[in-house]
């Protein structure tokens, strides 16, 4: 097989790409982990991870680049280089977010929860199923998946309705509410934008595997 | 270790060693070959350089050893060349570029090409015969000029042809594709291209193939170049003599002055031999400096 | 692989503005200066080509890619029939060029090459001065006037003439590479040809004398039709609109694997043997 050297570059940043993935998603797990049980420690825990995830991906980055310049990448190869590089970002955003909880959980962990929480975990792990089922569309090039992945963000936009006008409820009939309450709906807006970052990778997935761009989330309004 | 760097070394010295002793046998070759000439010119030299003057070079050939001259025989010799020149040399190349350029890749071709080398080493004699019967014969133009140098055209034809052919050959095909790109006739090829840059090499050829023809009696023999001829020739039909016959003349007879006679001849032969090949060169000289500046 | 057919909601390629200066491939004339259709060629008993068949648009450069020995460089001189100089040649289908078939029985080939430019691997100049090498082409074909001025233009058109424009009768062979290869293009250019084929022209070249024969390439291309040979990938995607990919098939003939807007063939290439040799994956 020849190009060897520039094979197992490539395999690296794929590689790569996926470790960054598994740190996003561990990083989502653990801040709704932290908001759950009011776990301070755990908060600042992710909150300090989230330099690393931001080192992994420009990282990453750096060796793309060099890929590109070196290797004069094309076809296929540079499909899957320039994918890379964008779901890089969009993993790095979905960590920012799931850093963005950690800090509204921090902020929470005084007052005891407003209410049991079930459909805050619930999207959160529905973000996770997307994100992992994304990836795996990406190692197998699979864009049926990765079509039916954008179908599951409609769900996630659901629960945030849901979320959103039982919280409204909430401040209107107890304004001592209306902070944590605010909190919460930034928690779920939060893990709404996750959802919506991981079709974004779809649409990555998509173009590597056909080279065209198509929007693949759109809006029902 | 030191054994076996030792042992490359004895090696090495040795393989140097072999390296010497064939360069100096090299060497030795070639000298031989310088010392034959030199002895042979400086013996030419010392016999016949008194002999040379105005003189000689002016009068015609006579009984008595004194007076003999190679007048008759110097200009029947340009003479000669000058009209082999003319028919040998537009047959020859003309020949050369049909085998190259416009031959078909035939065994037919082969064949003649064969042939052709094979004619390169008939014997002159036997050429002599050939005109004699053809030229002087059967066309009866006698025993002159014409059929003399038609003869010796015959001689030379096929060193013309080989040496072209192969200046032909060494023409890079870059120079003929990059014409036939522009919209080139073949011909056209031939003659802007192929030529001009097989020039230097046709020349080489033709020098080859004039001294030769310079230099052979025996078949100007055959034709009957005559032996004693008091005049110069005239025209292409007049009767004639060469530089070699004349020699050869004065070295079979007995008395001793003649062989100094002789002597001089050659020194004659030889400055006319130089002095063709002078021009040739550099006039092959100004066309390859053309060709690269 | 097959091509998605879904319905684009967005497509994002309108917001990519075409580079400067490199007209879009469907637009322009559309007029195709040479089509090939089912060419076969044989050298003696060895199929050389099989079932050729494409189209040169008019004012674009065309890149001819592929391993070697595939037929690249048959398929050019087929253009302008230089192969009928190649003992054993035969070729079969037709190679129209502004309308009329170059292997038609009344059509004389000399003057099919005067109308067609020829630019060779390695730089082959004259070895005559830079004036005579630019005059040839006008000279042979019989034209009559000032060859000063003929030979000017053709130097200027191949960015030649500022640098020899003072030594016009010194020998060509004294100038460096880049320069020889220029004065070549400048030489086919000399006959006001309508296509210019060029076979590998800068692979005997140093990267500089190569990036310079690029931007001429695409500066003639404004005027002329350019179809080009390179072993060198990167060389078709900088310059060309279109490229052709052949390849050998098993019976080592040459075959045209793919053709489409270089844009396409090098991001996202239609046939698999296509992408296996622009990834270097084949062989």
């Amino acid at each position: 097989m020849t190009r060897t050297a520039f094979e197992r570059q490539l395999t690296e940043i794929q590689d790569d790409m996926l470790a960054l993935a598994t740190m996003a998603e561990a990083a989502i797990e653990r801040s709704i982990d932290a908001l759950k049980n009011r776990d301070v420690e755990l908060a600042r825990q992710i909150i300090a991870d989230d330099l690393k995830i931001n080192e992994k991906r420009y990282n990453t980055e750096e060796k793309c680049l060099e890929l590109v310049a070196t290797q004069q990448p094309l076809a296929s190869d540079l499909r899957t280089i320039v994918a890379v590089l964008h779901i890089i970002v969009d993993l790095e955003r979905i960590a920012d977010h799931a850093e963005g909880n950690a800090k509204l959980a921090l902020m929470l962990a005084d007052e005891p929860p407003l209410k049991p929480y079930i459909d805050i975990p619930r999207m959160a792990q529905k973000g996770i199923e997307m994100l992992r089922a994304s990836l795996e569309a990406f190692k197998d090039r699979d864009t049926e998946r990765a079509r039916a992945i954008c179908e599951m963000d409609d769900e996630v936009d659901a629960l945030y309705e849901q979320v959103y006008h039982e919280l409204l409820t909430y401040m209107i009939q107890d304004p001592q509410s209306i902070q944590r309450a605010t909190y919460l709906i930034w928690v779920a807006h939060n893990l709404e934008r996750i959802a919506d970052r991981v079709t974004n990778i779809c649409e990555r997935v998509v173009f590597m595997v056909t080279g065209h761009v198509q929007e693949l989330n759109v809006s029902k309004y | 270790m030191t054994v076996s760097s030792e042992a490359r070394r004895s090696r090495l010295l040795l393989r140097k060693a072999n390296g010497a002793v064939f360069m100096v046998f090299c060497f030795l070759a070639t000298l031989v070959g310088l010392i034959m000439l030199a002895v042979l010119l400086i013996d030419v030299l010392r016999d016949g350089l008194g002999r040379l003057s105005y003189d000689f070079i002016n009068s015609f050939p006579s009984a008595r050893p004194e007076k003999a001259g190679i007048k008759a025989a110097l200009w029947g010799s340009i003479w000669m060349v000058g009209m082999t020149a003319v028919f040998a040399v537009p047959i020859g190349i003309g020949a050369a570029i049909y085998l190259e350029e416009y031959a078909p890749r035939h065994w037919i071709t082969r064949v003649l090409q064969t042939n052709i080398a094979n004619l390169a080493g008939v014997p002159s004699i036997v050429y002599g015969l050939l005109g004699l019967a053809i030229f002087v014969r059967q066309m009866e133009l006698g025993r002159s000029l014409l059929a003399g140098s038609l003869t010796m055209a015959l001689l030379v034809l096929p060193i013309i042809i080989i040496a072209s052919q192969e200046a032909i050959r060494a023409v890079p095909p870059s120079y003929r594709e990059g014409a036939f790109a522009l919209g080139a006739t073949r011909w056209q090829v031939v003659w802007r291209q192929v030529l001009p840059t097989a020039l230097p090499g046709i020349l080489t050829g033709i020098i080859l193939a004039l001294s030769r023809a310079l230099g052979e009696a025996a078949p100007m023999i055959m034709i009957g170049a005559l032996l004693f001829v008091p005049f110069t020739p005239s025209g292409p039909t007049d009767r004639f003599t060469v530089l070699p016959i004349q020699i050869f003349n004065w070295i079979s007879r007995p008395q001793e002055a003649f062989h100094h006679a002789a002597a001089a001849g050659i020194i004659v032969l030889l400055a006319v031999l130089l002095g063709m090949n002078s021009i040739a060169i550099i006039l092959r000289h100004r066309f390859q400096r053309r060709l690269r500046e | 692989m097959t091509t998605e057919r879904a319905p684009l909601l967005v497509d994002a390629r309108q917001f990519v503005k075409p580079e400067a200066g490199r007209p879009e491939p469907d637009a322009g004339s559309g007029r195709n200066i040479v089509e090939v259709r089912g060419l076969n060629v044989w050298y003696g008993t060895f199929q050389a080509l099989n079932d050729i068949s494409f189209a040169v648009p008019e004012n674009r450069i065309t890149a001819i890619i592929g391993p070697s020995g595939c037929g690249k460089s048959t398929i050019l001189r087929c253009i302008n029939r230089m192969n009928d100089l190649l003992t054993g040649f035969r070729a079969e289908g037709e190679v129209i060029f502004e309308g009329e078939d170059v292997y038609a029985s009344g059509l004389d080939p000399v003057d099919v090459r005067r109308r067609i430019g020829m630019v060779f691997q390695k730089p082959n100049p004259f070895p005559k001065s830079i004036y005579e090498n630019a005059a040839f082409g006008p000279r042979i074909n019989g034209f009559r006037g000032s060859l000063d001025e003929i030979v000017e233009r053709s130097l200027r058109r191949a960015a030649l003439w500022d640098e020899v424009g003072e030594k016009l009768r010194e020998s060509a062979l004294k100038l460096s590479g880049g320069q020889q290869q220029r004065l070549c293009i400048a030489r086919a250019l000399a006959t006001e040809p309508d296509i210019i084929l060029m076979d590998e022209p800068c692979s005997a070249l140093d990267p500089v004398a190569t990036l310079k024969i690029e931007d001429l390439m695409r500066d003639l291309a404004r005027n002329y039709t350019i179809v080009i040979v390179t072993h060198n990938m990167q060389q078709a995607a900088r310059v060309s609109d279109y490229t052709m990919m052949m390849m050998m098939d098993e019976n080592r003939s040459g075959v045209l694997v793919e053709y489409g807007p270089t844009r396409e063939v090098f991001t996202n290439p239609k046939d698999k043997r296509t992408e296996d040799y622009i990834t270097g994956r084949f062989g």
